[in-house]
């Protein structure tokens, strides 16, 4: 068996806004239907939330940070962590310490507080057996 | 307390109040809106809820006051009345989070009308601290600090920023959206990140200051009222946080830049240089105090100074110059080494030259001048470039570098200035 990340790239909406509860009822379908190989995911909020974290000149360096998304195309997707922090000043905190953070950018984007349950490993083989 | 004021009889007319009743109300709101905001921000921790049930109370006062007297703690009554107006709204309210709404409402219901010192004082610093975080752009800090430190509304943020209204509204609305989204909490930063966090602070009072002071654009008056806005805030962060090198610094050098307000224009709306500047009118009581505070910054600063202190410094140089002649010009080049040592940019780095200039090298100056990297749209490089050129006797390339500077600012005043000094015939 092989891990894969979908990254999902589509219109950058606020589903926190009840106008997209119909796209949400989708992804909770996709949800049930995928539960046996979800690992884990999670809606993210739109990327005016987003907060971009860069260490100037290498570990341990001046940590820059810019309000938005990463918007250049000069890096390439490499890796990703979910976190669980008690707050932004935390996660960006975290997000220095990230190797890739020192010779490229890590995007920190807030997750929706999950309304889809996300099936455990017991319980995603408990669905395929 | 008296339950008269909030509540029931929102719909009840006032007795027409004098007016000067009304400017003796508006100045209490004015005095401790923020204050209740921040206490409000706290216990609600949105900071959209908190801005709307402090407006309410705040109308909620201004209809009842008038009737049954000021009380005799204004906040208290404030506090209680925007208490009752956000556990009104979050009740109703659905798009939060269960948790949190029920989080803030147990804070509501627990909180005491009125709150210690102490507390007071962290949650005005914890507002600060929240309107001036790393993660939202400067424009937006600079937005969201007029709109909620300062209490402009969103009009007069939008005219002193000389953006359309609803442009404001917008990115007021994203700020405020970020905060609440990505989890910037209200709080003050840990003793690791304070000082770091101290400097975002004071670079973004700055920058309102130096958009009130350039006036770089039309609307004068509006623009230098926001300079005052900026020196209330740094009055209140030294206040708020004492002995603090960067904020003593940045007051410092607002109240040295501010003490010249009356002789940067003439009676025609022309700019006067500072060399020409009639001391006179300078206002000495900020001066001095500016000066004070500058030396007190510089003192503080521990291991290498403060960018903000070594700014002070410059501009205290220039305070105690009693006439243009007198300034010394070596002192001033050696704190501009100073604060190249600290910030090695090109501004800085243009600013030093144009000092080296003043003390008589003008070729050195245009030497640096023109080494200068990524500076071809700034204004002042090529307004410097002018100056150098025209002392050196190089008038039509001075005209060429004027004509550029020209097509670089809305400023009339500047643009007038320009005319004058480099390209009338």
């Amino acid at each position: 068996m092989t891990s894969y990340v979908a990254l999902i790239y589509s219109p950058d909406v606020d589903w926190s806004q009840p106008e997209f509860a119909d796209g949400m009822a989708e992804y909770q379908k996709f949800g049930e239907d995928a539960a046996s190989v979800i690992r884990g995911g999670a809606a993210l909020y739109h990327t005016p939330t987003a907060t971009t974290v860069r260490v100037t000149g290498g570990k341990g360096g001046d940590v820059v940070l810019s309000d938005g998304p990463y918007a250049e195309t000069k890096e390439a997707l490499t890796g990703f962590y979910l976190l669980e922090c008690t707050d932004l000043d935390e996660a960006i905190r975290v997000a220095s310490m990230i190797p890739g953070a020192w010779n490229g950018a890590v995007e920190i984007r807030p997750a929706l507080p999950m309304t889809v349950k996300i099936p455990t490993l017991e319980t995603a083989d408990t669905v395929t057996q | 307390m008296s339950q008269g004021g909030f509540g029931g009889d929102r719909a009840a007319v006032p007795r027409a109040a004098s007016a000067e009743l009304t400017v003796a109300l508006t100045d209490i709101l004015l005095a401790e809106r923020r204050q209740v905001l921040a206490s409000l921000t706290r216990l609600t921790g949105d900071l959209g809820i908190a801005e709307d049930a402090v407006q309410d109370a705040a109308i909620s006062a201004l209809q009842a006051w008038p009737r049954t007297g000021i009380p005799q703690n204004p906040r208290a009554w404030l506090i209680v009345t925007a208490k009752h107006r956000a556990i009104d709204v979050l009740r109703r309210e659905g798009s939060r989070w269960a948790k949190e709404r029920e989080a803030a409402l147990m804070q509501l219901h627990q909180a005491p009308d009125d709150f210690t010192v102490g507390v007071l004082r962290d949650d005005q610093l914890r507002l600060i601290f929240t309107c001036c975080h790393p993660a939202l752009a400067a424009e937006a800090q600079v937005a969201l600090s007029l709109r909620v430190l300062c209490g402009l509304s969103v009009a007069e943020v939008a005219r002193a920023l000389l953006v359309p209204e609803a442009t404001m509204a917008k990115r007021l609305t994203r700020a405020r959206q970020k905060i609440a989204a990505a989890g910037v909490h209200y709080r003050v930063p840990d003793d690791a990140d304070l000082p770091d966090r101290m400097r975002v602070v004071a670079t973004t009072v700055f920058l309102l200051f130096t958009e009130g002071y350039a006036s770089r654009s039309a609307g004068t008056h509006e623009r230098r009222s926001l300079a005052e806005e900026a020196v209330r805030l740094g009055r209140l962060l030294v206040q708020l946080l004492p002995g603090e090198a960067v904020l003593e610094g940045l007051l410092a050098t607002m109240l040295l830049q501010h003490s010249r307000r009356h002789a940067r224009f003439d009676a025609a709306g022309d700019i006067v240089l500072l060399a020409d500047q009639d001391r006179a009118r300078w206002d000495h009581v900020l001066a001095t105090e500016g000066v004070e505070l500058a030396a007190s910054a510089i003192r503080r600063s521990q291991n290498s100074p403060e960018r903000f202190a070594v700014v002070a410094a410059i501009a205290a140089c220039h305070a105690i110059a009693g006439t243009a002649q007198n300034t010394d010009w070596d002192a001033i080049v050696a704190w501009y080494d100073v604060l190249a040592r600290l910030d090695p940019s090109p501004v800085v780095l243009l600013n030093r030259a144009a000092a080296l200039a003043e003390r008589g090298d003008v070729r050195a100056a245009l030497d640096a001048v023109e080494t200068l990297e990524g500076l071809d749209d700034y204004f002042w490089l090529h307004a410097t470039l002018a100056e150098l050129l025209r002392r050196l006797g190089r008038e039509p390339e001075a005209a060429v570098a004027a004509a550029r500077a020209r097509g670089l600012t809305g400023s009339i005043a500047q643009q007038r200035l320009l005319d004058r000094r480099y390209l009338a015939p």
